[in-house]
């Protein structure tokens, strides 16, 4: 494609996942204790929506990636203090309580007004990336609801390889049963993309774009306003797994031994 | 509120059938349209669903299909435009379809036209203060939660493994065809095949009994300052094939590959599990060389039985994430149960050979 890519990766954010978790009610929703305290992360799939992205548009001359994030503006920002450096890109934040028991469809709704309303966004060279699954409400629905509401309607979902072809066509491999994947050709953009892994290393730290990226982050991050959510989930209850084993720590034993043990409980119906 | 439930399943690869799941959803739709007393309507979508309608015959429900060429295979807007269709027809309530890849990446979409709302992942119904309520799991089976929508159509997508899979007389049934006209634009995208990964052999097997999972230990290097990974990639693979065990792998390993170090070849970033991987269903899982930080075990919510075998007597599935942890060199513990797997392969068929002479009906493994 001559004028390359206009590339829009929706990422939210989530807690580092080595923070125990756990809920407390909030008015009528659940939310996580210390939320706002937890450290946070982007979205594991989206950030490789992003690194993606950054090197489609990298290839493809005359491309643009904007990052749109529904989040509490302070975490945000402190996410992007690291996330700034990975790749270039043009932030459109939303200052949301977007967390993992908000609603996928009011989430799906801010996100999409926010796509509708970026000044220059050529749609028909559109290419919507965002996470498969995110690591919060863990749903998939996020990315076909905005599709659908921005009227694309060849959509991708558990990414893993994306290629240009010589005729401009889009070769796309999406994850399916038994390790598999199914492949697709679409003939060009507008398309939404929902990433599982991909085929990046994450990028290292480039203080260099991560200034370049900043000198329009923090503007817009100060010029956003705070929205907030409708709610249309009724949560009856919220819990943490109530299992947590009682091991038995065998030491000492020969490899023999151990192996013994191993095959007559694998054998076992 | 009265309720009505559509169910919603596609004819699987063979283009006779349904894929497992979706008799398991049903069972749990037929189980909650007689809690509810609900009406209960089946659509099927495939390239043909003769076959796949006539093993609901038994069920007595009302059968709708959408056929022909543009949907044999998984495609987002012939998908949408089929599941659409019968959507309006049926103008139930509740809409529960089985957590396939195919409906995965295509039914809130769906639920977006309709004008509904959508929840996947649910691993269960219940009726509270007679209303419908779902469970599901958050933050990647960290969390797990039960909830309720007043909205409707209320689209529900549940996860596999969760219910018996329902079965019932076979017979020929009634089917209300639906003519879906697709506008050519839907042939934007094509169907262009399904591929295995370029990998030795197929490693993800979802219908094993065992789940055995690699961590990056098998890479480091080991008490003799030395790595092994040639000695780790042949015990594995032969362990993989004597057990019949599906392969999951730790996020350390498989990223190693990504990163172009030495690594176990057939190990790609498929098998990771955990919290940015997959969360497989296998009643047993055996971990070796993995440390089991949480971020790793969130994917084993599902595995009912847990081992592990790790040097280190201090690793995570020593803190109540394994039922056993064997402080052992897994080199050392898996050389040993692939001779012992192999004997007992050997033995098996010396029996059968025995037994064959005895009674040349067959035999029982
Ligand atoms: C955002 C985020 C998402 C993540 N998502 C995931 C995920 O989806 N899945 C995942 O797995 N991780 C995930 N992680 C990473 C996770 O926190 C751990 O870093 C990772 O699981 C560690 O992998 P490991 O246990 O294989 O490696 P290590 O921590 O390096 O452990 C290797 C283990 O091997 C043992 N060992 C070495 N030699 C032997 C031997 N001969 N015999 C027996 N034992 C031996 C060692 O004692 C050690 O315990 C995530 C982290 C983050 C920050």
């Amino acid at each position: 494609m001559s004028n390359g890519y206009h590339i829009v990766v929706c990422a939210g954010i989530v807690p580092d996942p080595l923070q125990t978790l756990e809920p407390v009610m909030s008015g009528s929703t659940p939310a996580l204790k210390n939320e706002m305290l937890l450290p946070a992360v982007l979205d594991p799939w989206a950030a490789h929506a992003l690194y993606e992205a950054a090197n489609l548009a990298a290839h493809a001359e005359g491309s643009k990636v904007w990052l749109v994030s529904a989040a509490p503006k302070s975490k945000l920002q402190q996410v992007m203090m690291n996330v700034a450096q990975k790749a270039a890109f043009e932030l459109v934040p939303i200052d949301a309580p977007a967390n993992g028991f908000a609603d996928a469809h009011s989430v799906a709704e801010i996100l999409a007004q926010a796509i509708h309303s970026i000044s220059g966004l050529d749609r028909s060279r559109l290419l919507l990336f965002g996470g498969w699954e995110s690591a919060s409400r863990g749903a998939g629905v996020t990315m076909q609801l905005i599709g659908e509401q921005l009227e694309i309607t060849d959509q991708f979902q558990g990414v893993d390889r994306f290629t240009v072809l010589p005729d401009g066509s889009l070769e796309i491999h999406e994850r399916i049963e038994g390790g598999r994947h199914l492949v697709s050709i679409c003939s060009g953009p507008p398309t939404v993309l929902g990433w599982a892994t991909g085929n990046l290393p994450e990028p290292r730290n480039n203080p260099q774009v991560g200034m370049a990226n900043m000198r329009t982050i923090m503007p817009a991050l100060q010029k956003t306003k705070s929205t907030s959510l409708t709610q249309n989930v009724r949560y009856l209850s919220v819990m943490p797994p109530r299992q947590q084993r009682q091991t038995r720590i065998v030491k000492d034993r020969s490899a023999e031994e151990i192996a013994a043990e191993l095959l007559e409980w694998i054998s076992q119906e | 509120m009265a309720e009505s439930i559509l169910f919603l399943a596609h004819v699987d690869e063979s283009g006779k059938t349904l894929p497992k799941a979706a008799y398991e959803a049903f069972s749990a739709a037929v189980d909650l349209a007689h809690r509810l007393g609900a009406t209960l309507t089946v659509g099927i979508v495939g390239e043909g669903v003769r076959e796949a309608a006539n093993t609901f015959s038994g069920a007595g429900v009302r059968i709708l299909g959408v056929a022909g060429p543009d949907f044999a295979h998984p495609r987002y807007r012939s998908d949408a435009a089929a599941l659409e269709a019968i959507c309006r027809e049926a103008a139930a309530s509740i809409v529960i379809a089985p957590a396939t890849s195919r409906f995965l990446r295509v039914m809130a979409g769906v639920a977006e036209r309709l004008k509904g709302q959508i929840d996947t992942h649910i691993t269960s119904f219940d009726i509270v203060d007679g209303m419908l309520s779902a469970k599901r799991w958050f933050y990647r089976q960290r969390l797990e939660a039960v909830i309720q929508r007043a909205g409707r159509p209320w689209f529900l997508v549940m996860d596999c493994g969760c219910q018996d899979a329902w079965s019932g007389a076979q017979g020929t049934a009634k089917i209300e065809m639906i003519e879906v006209a697709l506008p050519e634009n839907c042939r934007r995208t094509v169907y262009a095949g399904v591929r295995t990964p370029n990998i030795d052999a197929q490693t993800i097997r979802p219908d094993a009994k065992l789940l055995f999972v690699a961590g990056a230990g098998w890479c480091k290097k080991q008490p003799d300052g030395q790595t092994h990974l040639r000695e780790a990639e042949s015990i594995i693979l032969q362990f993989l094939e004597e057990s019949g065990a599906s392969l999951g792998g730790s996020k350390s390993l498989v990223d190693q590959s990504g990163e172009n170090q030495a690594v176990l070849g057939f190990m790609t970033h498929l098998n990771q599990v955990g919290q940015t991987g997959s969360t497989p269903r296998h009643p047993k899982g055996l971990s070796m060389c993995c440390h089991g930080e949480e971020p790793h075990v969130v994917g084993w919510r599902f595995i009912s039985e847990r081992r592990a075998v790790n040097l280190d007597p201090n690793c995570g599935w020593a803190r109540g994430k394994a039922d056993v942890l064997y402080v052992a060199d897994a080199f050392q513990v898996i050389a040993k149960l692939n001779s012992l797997l192999a004997a007992k392969a050997v033995r098996t068929e010396e029996w059968c050979e025995a037994s064959h002479e005895l009674n040349p009906a067959g035999c029982q493994q």
